[in-house]
């Protein structure tokens, strides 16, 4: 009879916080199967051992920040049948990005002594701006509910079950009451990808955006009401411009309020 | 003279990416350099401009291991600017939430990061298939180590309950009940963690470090105290730039640490463990003693079985904070922005983390300043790595690879947080 080979899974970090791929280590029920399952073939937070491409599926975590990393995604491109990017940095460019509004220059010489050591690209862009992209997984950090299906959905050869609807759909299906409607609060819920749980409004608090843009979101209509109940023009600016600054919808409704 | 380079892809199991350079001359170690190409992300950059509310936020995706210290370290500093007291029971609810954080991620390190190597294991999972038991209690440590943040902070990984002057919301004393009856059976795992690590094959290798922790009176320390090391510092938090310098060295994008009287210092759970040993619980002081742990260890390798001793106490400390928890009256304590600097430290899993943050009057942050423990640690890292190499030169190049890796990975390195993989390089000149 003939033996199946195990798909090879493959973890490839650029710059990030590590908290995506750790969210495959925190998936403590599941980790033994899916190592059952797949061949976790590189994985270098979690392993010495390295088996070469290529590789059946690829998470990528982490935006490109750096020469350097703009190659090596190439390369992770060519020896990866199926490329994944997992949270808001590999989808969006992440909390980093948000040097694209600034001059790097200036970071680089307000962090470090000698700039010159330091070497950096003006951007940080996500992964799809550099390579072909099979599917993105939105959050910072991802949901690790989510990462097993789009693990189990890429195995199976179907589409990963994720959601498109925004976080006041989540809110509805929780049965949580409406922190802006009942309270208030600012949230960008009414705008934002869902996949998170609505764990900020649960949390009496609004939404501050981190799975970045649902499908064609009002932000424009988000934007007034947020003016209504007494933000100022610089903390609507700042709302767009954290996690996922550099997603379309957020950075253009961001610009909107530069001034 | 005869030169000889040996590379190994990339340093695994650690958080980040980095790399290490030896240079050898016969048997003696001529350089030593850990490089860490973690590319710089620029949160003290970014942060300038921002509200003081988004600093817990924004200061969390420095590190997805360990988000709950910084989020710790900018909320004390910035209620440290704005002359903010918290009430005692909103305190006990931060200890907690910090205590999840060490059962979380130092379980992380004991057995998926460093026990493999102990044990000649590539990694966990290998591993599992001859200690399925071990890994299977590990495994589920881990996991009420992220319920404990989970249930306080809204999820594991970048939480998003905690802000300034408190909570968004506050538990009931009911809803953690169901938590103490998790960190029971946590208590016991952690206790038979400690047996377990102390039966590992430990290597001979001691030295007299400087090691600087946090130092409170009453308690093993978490949110505050005092900076404090076995040779002479014992400054307030607010004295830090005074006693510490960070230096920008070419070959890192992590920049350097040193006291300024004295140069390289030790941070992380042996530094904590042997200057509050006193401060830890009877049951954790009785399974150190039983482990074979004196109050003061300064073998970096049996860092294993302190983290192991350091989960039993956040355990025990989670579980007597739930017995006296009574629930606040209200989430967060009101702020008033002021024009201010603020300082603080609070003890991460791997070490002190320092912030600090100048803000105007509206709370707009005008500059910060934030102190990872893996870049403070790196010149340790390199000075052990000079003296051990020599007792393990005499092994083949894969395990002398491996001995370096593991020498290390006893500080749990998170090269994330150091910048805000590690490639092996040895050269050997005959």
């Amino acid at each position: 009879m003939a033996v199946q080979r195990k798909p090879k899974l493959a973890v490839w970090k650029f710059a990030s916080c590590d908290g995506c791929q750790l969210s495959l280590l925190d998936c403590e029920d599941e980790l033994l199967e899916i190592a059952g399952r797949v061949e976790i073939a590189s994985f270098p937070e979690a392993s010495r051992a390295r088996v070469r491409g290529p590789y059946d599926l690829s998470l990528v975590e982490g935006s490109i920040t750096t020469p350097h990393d703009a190659e090596r995604i190439q390369q992770v491109r060519r020896a990866s049948r199926f490329l994944v990017t997992i949270g808001a940095c590999a989808t969006s460019g992440g909390i980093q990005a948000l040097r694209n509004f600034k001059d790097v220059k200036e970071f680089t010489s307000i962090v470090y002594a000698t700039p010159s050591y330091i070497d950096t690209l003006a951007t940080s862009t996500p992964i799809a701006d550099h390579v072909r992209v099979d599917f993105e997984l939105r959050g910072c950090p991802i949901n690790k509910a989510q990462l097993v299906e789009v693990i189990s959905a890429f195995l199976h050869g179907r589409k990963p079950n994720t959601p498109p609807h925004s976080v006041c759909i989540e809110c509805k299906l929780h049965g949580i009451v409406c922190v802006m409607v009942a309270q208030g609060i600012p949230c960008l819920g009414p705008v934002t990808h869902a996949g998170c749980g609505a764990i900020c409004p649960a949390y009496h608090r609004g939404c501050y955006g981190c799975f970045g843009p649902m499908e064609t979101p009002n932000t424009a209509a988000l934007s007034r009401r947020w003016s209504e109940l007494g933000a100022s023009r610089q903390t609507i600016l700042h709302v767009y411009r954290t996690f996922n600054a550099q997603a379309e919808a957020f950075r253009k409704e961001s610009e909107v309020y530069e001034h | 003279m005869n030169t000889k380079t040996i590379k190994v892809d990339m340093l695994a199991r650690v958080e980040g990416e980095g790399a290490l350079y030896v240079r050898l001359k016969g048997s003696q170690v001529a350089d030593v350099k850990l490089k860490i190409f973690e590319p710089p992300r620029f949160f003290e950059a970014l942060l300038r401009g921002r509200s003081f509310e988004d600093a817990p936020d924004i200061t969390a995706r420095i590190c997805g291991i360990c988000p709950i210290a910084y989020q710790m370290s900018a909320v004390h500093a910035i209620e440290d600017a704005f002359g903010v007291q918290i009430e005692p029971q909103m305190r006990a609810l931060r200890r907690l939430v910090y205590c999840g954080e060490w059962i979380e991620s130092h379980t992380l390190h004991v057995f998926m990061l460093h026990a493999p190597d102990f044990l000649g294991y590539a990694d966990v999972v290998q591993m599992a298939k001859d200690y399925p038991e071990v890994i299977k209690r590990a495994l589920e440590l881990k996991k009420i180590g992220n319920a404990v943040i989970a249930l306080l902070g809204g999820r594991a990984i970048h939480p998003v309950n905690v802000r300034v002057g408190g909570f968004y919301r506050i538990p009931s004393k009911r809803e953690l009940a169901p938590l103490a009856e998790q960190l029971k059976w946590a208590r016991d795992a952690a206790l038979e963690t400690v047996r377990w690590t102390a039966g590992l094959p430990f290597p001979d290798f001691e030295y007299d470090y400087e090691f600087v922790a946090l130092q409170h009176p009453d308690e093993y320390p978490f949110n505050e105290g005092r900076l404090v090391s076995n040779k002479g510092l014992n400054i307030a938090v607010r004295g830090y730039d005074n006693a510490f310098v960070e230096e920008h060295v070419p070959y890192t994008n992590a920049l350097h640490s040193r006291l300024k009287e004295r140069g390289a210092y030790f941070l992380g759970p042996l530094a904590r463990y042997s200057l509050n040993f006193d401060k830890l619980s009877p049951l954790a002081q009785e399974a150190a003693r039983a482990a074979g742990l004196e109050a003061i260890c300064r073998n970096p390798f049996q860092s294993i079985i302190v983290r192991a001793v350091e989960i039993l106490y956040a355990c025990d400390e989670a579980l007597r904070i739930i017995d006296g928890y009574e629930m606040p009256d209200r989430p967060a304590t009101e702020i008033h922005p002021r024009a201010a600097t603020g300082y603080a430290c609070t003890e991460a899993p791997r070490g002190t983390l320092y912030h600090r943050y100048r803000l105007d009057e509206t709370g707009q942050i005008l500059d910060a300043k934030i102190v990872p423990p893996t870049s403070q640690n790196q010149k340790i890292i390199e000075d052990d790595l000079r003296r051990f190499i020599p007792q393990v030169l005499h092994l083949p190049e894969d395990q002398l690879t491996w001995r370096c890796e593991q020498t290390i990975r006893n500080y749990d390195p998170c090269i994330s947080c150091a910048t805000h993989f590690l490639k092996l390089y040895i050269t050997c000149e005959e």
